[in-house]
């Protein structure tokens, strides 16, 4: 499949991203903020980093890019569009998915490896884990703190949409110990950990991320 | 040219951690007496002729979408 990772000015794992499509089998295709066509990818992945170095709030300019207006309609379309760390505080301010990130409760930046329990399978980003199986990958957020309304949250519990949750620690003060969510269909997910660092023996905590970016052909489209 | 002031405030029940760390510091450069500290952010917008109201309403949608995220955040637009 030809996945798509968008650069912003300021994005910083996007290499890593590519990488980490490439490793799962797929070709990875650079798309750039500007552009106006998503260039028949089979599916999106928006990186970490710090886009418009996180200005006003983080994702809140990104997410009116060119390319993110494509992104947002092609989404609600089926389209499949993961988002890690700032792509995930993107999807949350392009209203892909319910809640927000805020600064950590701890004030600080954490760095770790993470252990975290993947809860939803019902995505193409995650049907190749299976339901409660616990990964490792690392962590790197300022403002991963996932916060929404009680309602929201309930309703996201109820219809499985929780796509993992911290085990051991709750590094940031999310909500309900929430690392990710999906979208309704489940096609859009939004993840504050990084599995794109842990795709390849010997670089970072394992291989545990790859799962991610195998994305099951079966469930595209 | 007028100018208009869109003040954006965490909703209430959103926890502040920045004016968290502010409030921590007052007691440490001894002011006593402030109980609480929420950090908001001041925007100010240059507008051409007149505040009408057509321009106010276009003010509130950009206080609603782009300024805040309504799913954290109030806004209130002042005119001075």
């Amino acid at each position: 499949m030809r996945i798509g990772v968008v650069t912003f000015p300021g994005s910083l794992d996007d290499v890593d991203a590519q990488r980490a499509v490439r490793v799962a089998g797929h070709e990875a295709v650079t798309l750039w903020h500007r552009d106006h066509d998503l260039a028949k990818v089979d599916a999106v992945v928006l990186p970490g980093g710090f886009s418009y170095g996180d200005y006003l709030r983080c994702g809140a300019i990104s997410r009116f890019s060119p390319l993110m207006t494509e992104i947002v309609s092609a989404a609600e379309g089926g389209l499949p569009v993961l988002g890690i760390c700032n792509g995930f505080q993107i999807l949350c301010e392009s209203h892909l998915l319910p809640g927000a990130l805020i600064r950590n409760d701890r004030r600080r930046f954490v760095c770790r490896d993470q252990r975290l329990r993947v809860e939803s399978t019902a995505s193409p980003w995650t049907a190749s884990y299976t339901e409660g199986q616990e990964i490792v990958v690392p962590l790197k957020n300022g403002e991963g703190c996932y916060v929404a309304s009680e309602e929201t949250l309930d309703e996201l519990e109820a219809e499985g949409r929780v796509v993992a949750r911290y085990l051991d620690v709750n590094p940031n003060g999310s909500m309900r110990d929430i690392a990710g969510v999906r979208n309704a269909r489940g096609n859009v997910v939004g993840l504050m950990p990084h599995p794109e660092h842990a795709v390849e023996d010997g670089f970072g905590p394992g291989t545990d991320g790859l799962g991610f970016f195998t994305l099951v052909e079966a469930l595209v489209g | 040219m007028a100018r208009v002031v869109v003040d954006v405030m965490l909703k209430p029940e959103i926890l502040d951690p920045q004016g968290k760390a502010v409030h921590g510091a007052l007691p440490r450069l001894g002011f006593e007496g402030v109980t609480d500290v929420r950090q908001g952010k001041r925007f100010e917008l240059e507008v051409e002729g007149e505040v009408t109201d057509e321009r106010l309403a276009q003010l509130r949608e950009i206080a609603g979408t782009l300024l805040s995220n309504p799913v954290i955040e109030d806004f209130e637009v002042h005119v001075p």
